[in-house]
């Protein structure tokens, strides 16, 4: 109680204007060579249509560049500046061998349309890369085409769709669990199905009963997260999956939360028929403030024909090649072969631990979310009280009487110096507070994580309003975001 | 394993402190009958000198001693140090989507300077945050148009990048939307007789790439105007960004989408890269993708956040206007340092670099014997040209010389056999050059005859 931080000291970087604030007409930050070749004149070639000034745009030189982004980053919260215990985005480290690789002369240069004998070093990459996705997840085959998770998900529909389709019938409805991630009902609807929500049961699992009802004949199969979103593994999976074949259907599971099985078991090996995996997740690329992504999709032997076109091959020679020859496939989802200087990440990454590295990262994953719930469940309500994987969910229901919900309280953690958890997810939880502390969490920071949700939990008992003017130390406080959806300033006008 | 901030005993006292004898009851909900028997097989550990060796020796195994002349919608340029510099601060790159604003406003800052740079350069009024890259942000221009107009049908111009229209492809293909193709002219524009016969009162959108994919620059007016007159709307797509320093921006159009990798972001073998989704204001709240808005906060100070969410899946779910969760945050903040980096003098040098270097190659490659340069239209650093003989004989005696001479248009359109596609930026010197239009020049059974090297004082102060 007594180290609480009520206010924050300006910084001279606290008011860094935007960029086109700062410049100044005649100014660049790069000189360019000379040029060796005669000048030809663009004006005369293009007449009307040349361009004489780019209006509004930026002039200022290499210092302000490098001070004014240096500035702004130092406004961000990272996995590398402390806890970052969001739920269901798995934040753990970014190893910086990672950056280093795939920034490499020859696999950050090569063109996408180089001569395969002259791309043998990327195309090995994702052939490895592919090669361990697979026996991570227990499927027979790997594309790397697809940008991100959700786009994964659009694939790997497509190709249930196409797969259903050559049996004679699409059919049109996917079954998604009420505890899905939105991007699942999102990538579904774009795939051309419908959705039918499932309700999840009294443990916030899917409910055979109930799946049994809602998969009829008109049901192409059920999307499912497994551990789901309450990071509750899904017991009953082989019941599901056994059921779900029987009527015909197929069985997608999305891999956002690999984190809490790697090494300890298989999606295909307990049934599911394809899934995608996030390499921006658990296999440590970095999150980018947004993206890149990626998001391969891996699939079993009867679902091999409809991947992504193109795919890669290794010959009996050791060399490897593009096969675009795919009648099958669903198609192209991106240009060229997908986030490939994501894929050398996630290899360096898997090459860094192995199978017994890939497993204890697992278990400490899990051993951190169950610490973590251990020690706050006398302080919060747990909604689905029992012990979970690679994160739990908490809600505020006890706070909330006092006029603090998920999103405060999240503030507030701000103030102790971490990043909050997820709020008002999964949305089977009023008022959820979901946290995924990953296996990058030491202990000590783990308790003092832990002490900064129990303090608060006291001020909010002691001084809510407080609380919920939260955060205090920030650069800037609440932000009105009503008012920015309501009259919508995109860019920077003079 | 390093990155592993546990110590044996700091997990033994965890486990303790839950209640659990063993790391194997963390995994008791798991039925054993589904658990893994065994390890993985993998190959690691590594340590961190075996990983770099490793991939150095991927690395090797690359053309990268060779000079390239390959675009095709991913290009070459040179991308000064600080951009990298930049990048690598980890509060950048380890952090998540600026979901809580006040501890994410350097990415939400930077994210709406990308989207203030991306409509000054367009000509359009509002940009997103970016979406994956340029083919997938064409498609999403297409679905946004099909909403806007509650229409059903496409029309493409054959010169959209062919990967971009398969893209397309795959994500209208099951759901009966038309999609019809129009092909180009003479000059390797889209031929305009094509494309009204091709626009009916069903076309929701027509989609045409400048420069096109046979580098030719399309005149945007007069096909806005048409497809305007039949209440359609123009989608241009453009994968060089770096053409808008030189050409108006297709400021008719009602959506401007593509592919800004040339700002900053490396070509490595096709991705990551950073898709572009710009449009008019009143189109808004249709877009697909992250929008970065200004506001304030509670005391009146300036400050971004993630706006118009409403649209997005994670809100919407199965009515959201796309899929799309990520974007390409850190890709789209290189270009946005790149573009600060350039400004506007910088980037107009630079692309009259590009533009002068091509069209000196374009020349020199023309006058060998049998060669040709089949498009007369207007191009910015990118053509076509017709090898003297058989072209793919052509590009492996090129290679030779360690040059990539160029896309084969075979692989895309059957009838340019023999058909090269070129691009020439600022990162190929005018000796590699030379040496290619020598190649040209040999093939076709002549000695060379070029141009006076000239490296005086006006070429000298075009940078």
């Amino acid at each position: 109680m007594k180290n609480r931080i009520r206010t924050a000291r300006p910084h001279v970087n606290r008011n860094e204007a935007l960029i086109f604030e700062r410049s100044t007409p005649g100014k660049r930050g790069v000189d360019l060579p000379p040029l060796d070749v005669p000048p030809a004149s663009p004006r005369e070639a293009l007449g009307d249509s040349y361009r004489e000034a780019i209006e509004g745009f930026p002039e200022v030189s290499e210092l302000e560049v490098v001070r004014h982004f240096t500035r702004l980053s130092t406004w961000n919260y990272g996995v590398d500046t402390g806890l970052y215990p969001l739920g269901s985005c798995t934040m753990k480290y970014n190893p910086r061998v990672n950056e280093a690789v795939a920034r490499l002369e020859g696999l950050a240069s090569d063109h996408p349309y180089a001569p395969e004998p002259l791309a043998q070093g990327c195309l090995e990459v994702l052939h490895e890369t592919a090669r361990c996705l697979a026996e991570i997840s227990g499927m027979d085959a790997v594309s790397l085409q697809p940008a991100a998770g959700a786009q994964g998900e659009l694939t790997g529909i497509l190709m249930m769709r196409a797969c259903l389709a050559e049996r004679g019938n699409p059919r049109q409805y996917i079954l998604i669990p009420d505890s899905a991630h939105g991007t699942n009902p999102a990538s579904v609807t774009i795939s051309g199905y419908q959705i039918r929500n499932l309700k999840s049961n009294e443990r916030g699992c899917i409910d055979l009963a109930e799946l049994s009802r809602a998969m009829t004949g008109e049901v192409a199969g059920l999307m499912l997260t497994n551990p789901n979103t309450l990071g509750i593994f899904e017991t009953q999976m082989r019941e599901i999956s056994d059921l779900v074949h029987a009527r015909g259907g197929l069985v997608y599971m999305d891999g956002a939360n690999m984190n809490a099985l790697i090494g300890v078991a298989r999606p295909a090996d307990f049934g599911a028929d394809l899934m995608h995996l996030n390499l921006h997740k658990t296999f440590t690329t970095p999150h980018g403030g947004g993206g890149p992504g990626s998001g391969p999709v891996a699939v079993k032997t009867f679902l091999e024909p409809y991947l992504p076109s193109p795919t890669i091959e290794k010959l009996s020679d050791g060399s490897f090649r593009l096969n675009h020859d795919r009648p099958k496939s669903v198609g192209r989802v991106r240009a060229f072969y997908g986030n490939f200087g994501m894929a050398v990440r996630a290899l360096a990454y898997i090459l860094a631990n192995g199978a017994e590295g890939l497993r204890q990262t697992t278990e400490d994953a899990v051993l951190n979310a169950n610490y973590v719930l251990a020690r706050l469940r006398d302080v919060y309500d747990v909604p689905y009280d029992q012990p979970c994987l690679h994160e739990c969910v908490l809600s505020d229901r006890r706070q909330a009487a006092r006029g603090v919900r998920t999103g405060d309280i999240a503030k507030r953690l701000i103030d102790y110096g971490f990043h909050p958890y997820t709020t008002s997810f999964p949305l089977i939880v009023h008022g959820a507070m979901m946290i995924e502390p990953t296996e990058s969490a030491s202990q000590d920071e783990l308790d003092e994580f832990i002490e900064a949700l129990r303090s608060i939990a006291e001020e909010i008992e002691e001084d809510p309003g407080f609380v919920l003017k939260a955060p205090h130390t920030t650069r800037v406080a609440r932000l009105d975001e009503v008012g920015a959806a309501r009259k919508p300033i995109l860019r920077w006008k003079p | 394993m390093r990155y592993l901030p546990h110590s044996p005993q700091d997990r033994s006292e965890m486990l303790a402190a839950i209640g659990l004898h063993s790391k194997d009851e963390l995994f008791a909900q798991i039925p054993e009958s589904l658990k893994l028997r065994g390890d993985l097989k993998l190959p690691g550990p590594l340590s961190e000198p075996e990983i770099v060796e490793f991939f150095q020796a991927a690395a090797a195994r690359s053309s990268r001693e060779y000079v390239s002349l390959l675009g095709a919608g991913a290009y070459s340029h040179y991308r000064p140090v600080a951009v990298e510099a930049l990048l690598a601060r980890g509060e950048f790159f380890t952090a998540y989507t600026p979901y809580q604003a006040e501890i994410a406003q350097g990415t939400l800052q930077a994210l709406f300077e990308f989207q203030t740079l991306i409509t000054q350069l367009t000509g359009m009024e509002a940009a997103n945050a970016s979406l994956y890259d340029g083919s997938t942000a064409t498609t999403e221009a297409a679905l946004m148009a099909m909403r806007l107009t509650r229409r059903n049908q496409l029309v493409v111009a054959r010169t959209v990048h062919p990967e971009y229209r398969q893209v397309l492809a795959t994500y209208v293909g099951h759901q009966g939307t038309r999609v019809t193709e129009v092909p180009w002219s003479a000059s390797g524009e889209l031929d305009r007789r094509e494309l009204e016969a091709a626009v009916n009162p069903e076309t929701a959108a027509v989609i045409v790439q400048s420069p096109n994919f046979l580098g030719v620059m399309e005149r945007m007016g007069e096909i806005a105007e048409f497809v305007h007159r039949n209440a359609a709307l123009l989608i241009v797509a453009i994968t060089e960004p770096l053409s808008l320093a030189l050409v108006k921006p297709p400021a008719e159009a009602d959506i401007v989408c593509g592919e800004a990798q040339s700002f900053g972001v490396p070509v490595a073998f096709g991705g990551p890269y950073v898709g572009f989704l710009a449009t008019r204001e009143k189109f808004i709240r249709q877009m697909p993708g992250r929008l970065v808005g200004q506001t304030q906060d509670t005391e009146g100070r300036r400050g971004f956040v993630l706006t118009l969410a409403a649209r997005e899946q994670h809100i919407r779910r199965e009515k959201a206007t796309s899929n799309i969760c990520t974007n390409q945050s850190l890709c789209a903040l290189a270009a946005t340092i790149y573009l600060c980096l350039l400004g506007e003098k910088g980037l107009k040098a630079l692309a009259e670099q590009n533009f002068s270097k091509a069209h000196y190659t374009a020349r020199q490659l023309a006058r060998a014997p049998g060669a040709s340069l089949p498009f007369a239209a207007a191009f910015f650093n990118e053509f076509v040209v017709r090898a003297p003989g058989d072209a793919e004989a052509l590009l492996a005696e090129l290679q030779r010389e360690k040059i990539l001479g160029g896309v084969h248009l075979r692989r895309f359109y059957p009838e340019l056999e023999d058909h090269l596609l070129v691009c020439v930026t600022e990162t190929a010197d005018r000796g590699a050059l030379d040496r290619m239009a020598r190649v040209y020049a040999r093939w076709a059974g002549h000695s060379p005859a070029l141009e006076t090297p000239a490296r005086d004082s006006t070429t000298a102060k075009a940078g």
